[in-house]
């Protein structure tokens, strides 16, 4: 297998006067498996086509294995894209579908014979070369497209949120299917979503887009757990945010008490110490972000140590599956708890959330 | 309840009556022998008119080939400047577009006649005036309207992302046209390739001006047979310019029903 490494640098892209992507980076080593993380908008997939050449780039430079690829057609990239609406040709079968880009290969009948079944054996599609691919599920349909990718041995996989269009439960499965043939085949590859499990489970780096930019650029665990900015925490799920004033040191995180929540002095992480995750000195008014699944529910007048507590009332209750879910109204924000006990609507508690699950930003204006 | 049933069955019966009316009429009189005005049917049965128009003097099979190969010139000559005009249209950036496609109207869009009587004027100076060739032109610019329109749209409803998908492959752009655009945009294509035939088959007044004496086509012998009252020799040439037609409804039953009606459902 040809391993290929990738490097965005500086790139722009422009439709018509508005910009989408400012002087983009990027840099994907072979073998490795890069997904481009962000809301709809952001530019993600204007990178991908930019990387595909299916958009021309204003400015900057795209190599792969040191070969500018800036200005060459989609067709004489050597890359393989599965579409998000899977684009098969639906005047073919699943065979003419997979075979096409061995044809333009010159690959001879026997040879495209053999690699089809080889394709199709990978993707547990054996027996349905002759179907047409109008008459497959939608399942079928994305495996076919990933066949056809896969096919000719691209030097990169291009993934343009393949699995948006199959239902939840498949999805899970699929996941795990392409990141294993990926490590399998040392294919390297990048893959566009706006879905942060997604990007999670299947990437070994994450680069997170906003506004036409790459915000952080690291490994899954990375990125989740040191967000470099209050945009990246919320969009990793740490979307319960406190304003509170906070002061810091080398050591720790002073916060003054409030109406909702108590005084608390906190360790701050360094080296292998757990605590507050800070990526610069707080003087003043911030934001404290946390996730439901890492803070707990404490009774009304307890204490709990290195942990910040905010008091309110049980709002709602559900039960998603293992945990129950709260929404407790603290004045008149509301923040979503998980706790394994079962509580009653109207209970006061206190809403407990250790050090290490707080991420603290200064305030930048709006939560 | 009753009543509208009943009604129901007039209105129905009616309609039965006006389609199918003239066609039964034109049966009757292709096959009577001698038909007089106090006669409600023909008073007598034969074949001797069928005789008479197939006869290798009768001009009959002459006029035949002539609109089979003015038609069939007609949609190749269509064929040639709608598929690249429908192609651009579709897919490129073009300024004035709906201008473009509002040209190919304008020859409708003026009484015919005038138009037909300067082209002639035109076509005797150049002499293409009494050739196939004249003919053959004054048709495509009537098809055209037809072939670029439908061509358009058919080009139009190929998803780009299906194109994207081969040149992703590796596939140029004249091979992508081939071997993805225009076999999805085919059923369309082929449709108004047929709907050209069919209008090109049908048509009399270009024709009557450009080519008459020299090229006579199956209309033009039509007009000529009613107009000198002989009604058997004009139905059994009706009934031969029905047949492309009745083939034309077969065909989309058959082949474009399912593909095309599928695709335009999304």
């Amino acid at each position: 297998m040809r391993s290929a490494s990738l490097d965005v640098e500086r790139v722009a892209i422009r439709y018509g006067a508005t910009p989408v992507l400012h002087d983009v980076s990027l840099t994907v080593a072979p073998g490795q498996f890069v997904a481009l993380l962000g809301a709809s908008g952001c530019g993600k997939t204007s990178l991908l086509r930019a990387i595909s050449g299916f958009v021309r780039v204003a400015s900057g430079r795209i190599t792969v294995s040191g070969e500018d690829i800036t200005n060459l057609p989609p067709e004489r990239r050597d890359m393989a894209m599965v579409f998000q609406s899977y684009a098969l040709w639906p005047h073919m079968t699943v065979a003419g579908n997979i075979g096409y880009g061995l044809k333009l290969r010159r690959v001879n009948r026997a040879g495209r014979a053999k690699r089809i079944a080889e394709v199709l054996r990978l993707l547990g599609l054996d027996g349905l070369a002759d179907r047409p691919v109008t008459e497959l599920s939608g399942g079928q349909r994305q495996r076919v497209a990933l066949g056809r990718a896969l096919a000719i041995n691209p030097r990169i996989l291009l993934l343009d949120e393949p699995l948006s269009n199959l239902d939840a439960r498949i999805r899970q499965t699929v996941r795990h299917e392409i990141k294993a043939l990926q490590k399998e085949l040392g294919i390297t590859a990048v893959h566009v979503t706006h879905d942060r499990e997604e990007a999670m489970v299947m990437a070994d780096r994450i680069a997170v887009m906003n506004a036409g930019r790459i915000v952080q650029f690291g490994t899954p665990a990375g990125v989740y757990n040191r967000p470099n900015s209050a945009f990246v925490a919320t969009f990793l799920g740490a979307d319960n945010v406190v304003a509170l004033d906070a002061h810091s040191d080398e050591q720790t995180v002073r916060i003054a008490a409030a109406t909702d929540h108590d005084a608390a002095t906190l360790h701050r992480a360094n080296g292998a110490g757990a605590g507050v995750h800070l990526v610069e000195t707080l003087n003043g008014s911030a934001q404290a972000h946390f996730r439901a699944a890492s803070a707990r529910l404490i009774g009304a007048g307890d204490a709990a140590p290195d942990a910040l507590v905010l008091r309110g009332r049980i709002a709602q209750c559900s039960y998603p599956g293992g945990v129950f879910r709260y929404a407790i109204a603290v004045g008149s924000q509301q923040f979503m708890v998980d706790d394994a006990r079962e509580r009653v609507p109207g209970e006061a508690v206190g809403i407990a959330v250790p050090a290490q699950a707080l991420h603290i930003f200064p305030a930048s204006g709006h939560a | 309840m009753k009543l509208g049933w009943i009604i129901r069955g007039v209105l129905l019966g009616a309609l039965a009556v006006a389609v199918f009316g003239p066609l039964v009429n034109m049966l009757l009189w292709a096959v009577a022998e001698r038909w007089y005005f106090p006669a409600k049917l023909p008073i007598e049965y034969g074949f001797s008119y069928w005789e008479r128009v197939f006869r290798p003097r009768g001009n009959a099979m002459e006029s035949l080939f002539n609109s089979v190969v003015i038609a069939g010139g007609t949609v190749a000559l269509c064929l040639a400047v709608a598929l690249p005009a429908g192609y651009a249209l579709a897919r490129l950036r073009l300024p004035l577009r709906s201008l473009i496609l509002l040209a190919f109207l304008l020859p409708q869009a003026v009484p015919n006649l005038a138009v037909y009587i300067n082209v002639a004027r035109i076509f005797y100076s150049l002499g293409l005036n009494g050739t196939i060739a004249g003919v053959v032109l004054v048709h495509t610019v009537h098809g055209l309207l037809f072939a670029v329109w439908i061509t358009t749209a058919a080009f139009a409803a190929v998803d780009r992302e299906l194109e994207q998908a081969a040149r992703n492959m590796g596939a140029g752009p004249l091979r992508t046209f081939f071997t993805v655009t225009l076999p999805l945009a085919a059923p369309g294509i082929l449709a108004s390739a047929i709907f050209v035939f069919l209008e090109s088959l049908d048509e009399f007044t270009g024709t009557y001006f450009v080519g008459v004496p020299d090229v006579m086509t199956l209309p033009l012998l039509l007009y000529n047979a009613s107009a000198g009252g002989n009604y058997q020799i004009a139905s059994i040439t009706a009934l031969i310019l029905l047949i492309p037609s009745i083939g034309f409804m077969l065909f989309v039953e058959r082949f474009l029903r399912a593909d095309v009606l599928a695709k335009m459902g999304g």
